[in-house]
């Protein structure tokens, strides 16, 4: 009886995490895309050097976004699958991509009228959960100097 | 203080430099908010208490490293770098360091 109970709850949290995390991820997507295209205003660079020539400055900051995402059932599962069989894990793709570009996007947002953002860094860590060995969720901060110029006149 | 994270502070001049100075933070999650974490695992998606956990102690870190270089007369700290290490499963450590330097 009790090997039916188990396997009606680990079908029920795999169509959940099929159905929430596949709708959750369109929508996030969506956004992403929406605001990355008003962010395209604020130029980003990983180098030191500001791109191309640049105006007088009148000030520079440190500004950072951060994010915490977690991977659904469903794709846990199937990334499980992956471990056992080997070849490349694309569910955990998505999610590594999602968290950087949304780390990047709150940064800019952090910091509406900067002329340039420079020496842009991106770091990654896995928040273990529990004892188990999994992934499940990952923090992506991503941090870089803005600069700000004189309006021009 | 300025804070950079370039080897500058664009639009002015270093005079003077104090040396390295860090902050750092160790915190433990939350139960509320691993309950909310064990749920959003099954459905996926931002872990919004986690977000700010590890927002509030990086800007903790961040308050610790100005303090340090205020201590040591500076006024701008450039080259900022931080990283975040899983000590322990549930505590996360978060350091930020940087050189704390004089500017004009």
């Amino acid at each position: 009886m009790t090997d039916y109970i188990n396997i009606i709850v680990f079908f029920i949290l795999i169509s959940c995490g099929y159905f929430f995390g596949k709708h959750a991820e369109k929508n996030h997507y969506a956004s992403i895309n929406k605001r990355e295209k008003k962010m395209l205003k604020i130029p980003t660079t990983n180098s030191r050097h500001p791109i191309g020539e640049i105006p007088d400055v009148m000030k520079s900051r440190l500004v950072h976004g951060n994010v915490v995402i977690s991977v659904d059932y469903f794709k846990r599962i199937l990334a499980g699958l992956r471990n056992f069989f080997g070849g490349p894990v694309r569910s955990y793709e998505t999610l590594v991509d999602r968290a950087r570009r949304e780390a990047i996007l709150r940064m800019k947002e952090s910091c509406p009228g900067a002329g340039q953002i420079i020496n842009l860094r991106i770091e990654t860590s896995s928040i273990s959960q529990g004892g188990k060995n999994t992934i499940g969720s990952i923090e992506v901060l991503a941090y870089g100097t803005a600069i700000f110029f004189y309006p021009e006149n | 203080m300025f804070l950079t994270n370039i080897e500058t502070i664009p639009g002015k001049t270093i005079t003077e430099c104090h040396g390295v100075v860090s902050g750092s933070t160790v915190r433990a999650k939350h139960a509320g908010r691993d309950i909310m974490a064990s749920l959003k695992n099954i459905f996926g998606g931002e872990l919004k208490g986690y977000t700010e956990l590890l927002g509030e102690s990086r800007d903790e870190a961040i308050d610790r490293m100005k303090s340090q270089a205020d201590q040591m007369g500076a006024n701008a700290i450039v080259n900022v770098r931080f990283s975040t290490s899983s000590v322990a499963a549930g505590a996360a450590e978060i350091y930020v360091y940087g050189t704390a330097v004089t500017v004009e």
